[in-house]
């Protein structure tokens, strides 16, 4: 049986040509970067490569940075308790803002750094789920927030944030203002011109590199207190040996992504849109969030009377992988923060299934997942107990 | 957190094939119809549990013989997870055969055991226990509705954890038996909080009318509190402070004293205690029939005096206000 892959926005596929640019340099460069001899020094034009790569990919200058990371939850981590330490701890400011549906990344940092003594305050996101201007400004304070980090675009429902107009509203109040774009990147466009961003992160595995590398974009000037001491790498920003292979396929992952953009927008959305029209068309289904607003690979989508987990479970019996947000799938039982946040009720919190697609998707498989899911949705209602057939 | 922690999404890998195969096909999903039941000669039953909002829904049918009470024919739907709709099936396979009173026996701990591959390796990770805690309750939603009594007379002791079914007499005399301080500790001993956790304490996965941490301070203050009494009690009444000396003093007058006071139709009340230069000294008030009574100042006090002096110290004097 074909499995086919509609989990994308929890990892995905390593491109082959990314795995091919990493190949080199396992076993024949396989030099530290900071030796000064030949091993040493091989290395470092794959790396400017892969960097210049980055900077073109989200466009930053060179003035600005990016730090290579193990993951945009390090990034995130980085900035937050940076922050804290700069601003918090030995500063003047006294609150961070975030979002209610932020990941637990971003979530539980927050928590950690209220209980060193920081205020954090937790926006709440509008009828459309996502955190507006209007919003900000009622909770901004240029004595107070030392920063505001709002996500890009949601890993649950793909609801884009309106980051730029978030951005403007910091730089008004001299605000520092970071964006997790991790769900972002190589979906729509990503550009620190255009978005004034003074933090951005990112996760090479989102866009068809490999896991455990990512990105942090610092504005040229900021200060950041490091999260990692050490040695002088990253020009002393974060310690710790760079993975080469991974730098380097990280570089390639992103300028493909980039180049993919108007594949992403065009044919993705496409076999998004044929999904989801599939879905809508099983009875009582109903999908979080407008085509538009979201990333354009991602559908929410609940089916009443099916628990989540009991889906996904007959799903992957059938050869479809997705992912739900029921708290029974949970390993801590506890109930997704994202759906409460959003006021999406307990029941569709429960029948919630998440498909995300990427460049891989192919319409036949669209198609058959389509079956899959349809049949699914049959046999679950035909045992379910609150299930009550509308026709 | 140990090495086999620290990998996550383990959660269906722990599912045994016994659950695994039921989730796929259950062998007793579906409804009875009256005309079904009526053709086995039997009352039909439809017992509801839990709601959707909660994440867990399961319906059973039951066909009862009238006559025997006994279990001819039981069927279920769920809305619910894998573990949930393997449960189910387990929980209604057993029911069969059973007379209503001996399904009422069955415990959701009952049908994961009967879901476990081997004896030793239980059918479904701790946190999933939850998840078939319904199929126990709605046997007994089936059974009120059959017996026509409330739900609440079936129901036996307060249970505080249901994943174990665990009670709260259990958990007070495991506490005090063993003097236990720590909430891990109940669970160690008992169970109680190993599967869902909702019962450890308020804001986990399930509201609860008990949580372990609340009958642990609760049972620990009374046992702190008992303790203290029995050190005021005990010990040499000289060491005593004089708030632990009113304590037995008062002791002894409700022991030895006011009895034979109050079979005269009298009693008396402590008013102050003093002490100074190695003598304690105890003014009372006469109440009732002792009350100008003439004994009051001589055989009545001097028993008084004795008394506290047999059952305290010599160097107590008692002096009427």
């Amino acid at each position: 049986m074909d499995r086919i892959y509609l989990d994308n926005n929890a990892t995905t596929i390593v491109d082959p040509r990314v795995k091919e640019a990493m190949e080199p340099f396992f076993c024949q460069q396989y030099g530290n970067p900071n030796s000064l001899h030949g091993f040493g020094t091989e290395v470092h034009p794959a790396m400017r490569l892969a960097m210049d790569r980055l900077y073109a990919g989200i466009g930053a200058g060179n003035a600005d940075d990016i730090i290579v990371t193990s993951c945009a939850c390090e990034g995130n981590n980085h900035v937050l308790k940076g922050v804290y330490f700069d601003l918090v701890r030995s500063g003047p400011k006294s609150e961070i803002l975030t979002t209610q549906v932020e990941h637990p990344c971003v979530r539980n940092t927050c928590a950690f750094l209220e209980s060193l003594g920081a205020k954090v305050i937790y926006m709440p996101v509008n009828a459309d789920g996502v955190v507006d201007g209007e919003t900000l400004r009622r909770f901004i304070h240029p004595d107070r927030t030392a920063l505001v980090s709002v996500m890009w675009a949601n890993n649950e429902t793909g609801l884009i944030f309106p980051v730029r107009e978030l951005g403007e509203i910091c730089r008004e109040n001299s605000v520092l203002f970071h964006s997790d774009a991790v769900q972002a990147i190589g979906k729509i466009p990503v550009d620190v011109n255009r978005v004034p961003v003074d933090f951005l992160t990112f996760s090479a595995h989102k866009f068809h590199g490999p896991k455990g590398v990512g990105g942090l974009f610092i504005r040229k000037g900021l200060k950041l207190t490091p999260l990692i001491h050490g040695g002088e790498q990253m020009g002393g920003r974060r310690a710790g040996t760079v993975n080469v292979p991974y730098f380097v396929g990280m570089g390639l992952a992103m300028e493909m992504a980039v180049d993919n953009l108007a594949y992403e927008d065009r044919a993705v959305r496409r076999l998004r849109d044929r999904l989801e029209d599939a879905i809508l068309a099983i009875p009582d289904t109903l999908v979080v969030g407008e085509r538009e607003r979201r990333t354009p690979n991602t559908i929410l989508a609940s089916f009443r009377g099916i628990e989540g987990e009991a889906m996904i479970w007959d799903l992957n019996a059938n050869g479809v992988a997705a992912s739900t947000g029921s708290a029974c799938a949970s390993e801590s039982l506890e109930p997704n923060p994202t759906f409460a946040a959003m006021c999406i009720s307990d029941e569709l919190a429960h029948t919630s299934i998440r498909f995300s697609l990427s460049r891989f998707s192919t319409e036949e498989e669209i198609d058959q997942a389509a079956a899959v899911i349809r049949r699914s949705a049959q046999r679950l209602r035909a045992i379910s107990s609150t299930y009550k057939n509308s026709k | 957190m140990a090495k086999n922690d620290l990998i996550g999404g383990s959660l269906w890998e722990q599912y045994s094939a016994i659950v695994s195969e039921r989730m796929n096909n259950p062998r007793h999903r579906g409804e009875i119809s009256e005309e079904e039941a009526k053709a086995l000669g039997a009352r039909l039953i439809v017992a509801d549990w839990g709601a959707e909002s909660c994440g867990d829904a399961v319906r059973l049918y039951w066909a009862v013989d009238p006559k025997t009470d006994r279990i001819l024919q039981a069927k279920f739907k769920s809305f619910g997870c894998g573990t949930a709709i393997a449960s189910s099936d387990m929980m209604a396979e057993l029911s069969i055969g059973k007379t209503v009173d001996e399904a009422l026996k069955i415990t959701n701990i009952e049908v994961e055991r009967s879901l476990r591959d081997d004896a030793e390796t239980p059918a479904i990770p701790p946190q999933k226990m939850h998840c078939s805690v319904m199929a126990y309750d709605v046997i007994k939603k089936a059974a009120s509705v059959y017996k026509g009594v409330d739900l609440s007379s079936l129901a036996e002791e307060d249970i505080v954890c249901e994943c174990a079914r665990v009670g709260l007499r259990t958990i007070r005399e495991v506490i005090r038996i063993n003097d236990l301080k720590t909430v891990e500790e109940i669970t160690q001993f008992t169970k109680a909080g190993a599967f869902c956790k909702s019962c450890l304490r308020p804001g986990g996965h399930e509201k609860r009318k008990y949580y372990l941490v609340d009958i642990l301070r609760d049972t620990r203050t009374a046992m702190e509190q008992e303790k203290l009494f029995a050190q005021a009690d005990a010990g040499d009444f000289s060491a005593k402070n004089l708030i632990q000396k009113h304590r037995a003093i008062e002791k002894a007058l409700d022991e030895k004293i006011r009895p034979a006071l109050a079979a005269d139709g009298g009693s008396i009340e402590v008013v102050d205690i003093r002490e100074s230069e190695g003598t304690v000294s105890v003014y009372i008030r006469y109440l009732g029939a002792c009350r100008g009574c003439i004994s009051s100042t001589k055989g009545t006090l001097q028993f008084i005096e004795n008394m506290l002096h047999q059952e305290l110290a010599g160097n107590i004097r008692v002096i009427p206000v």
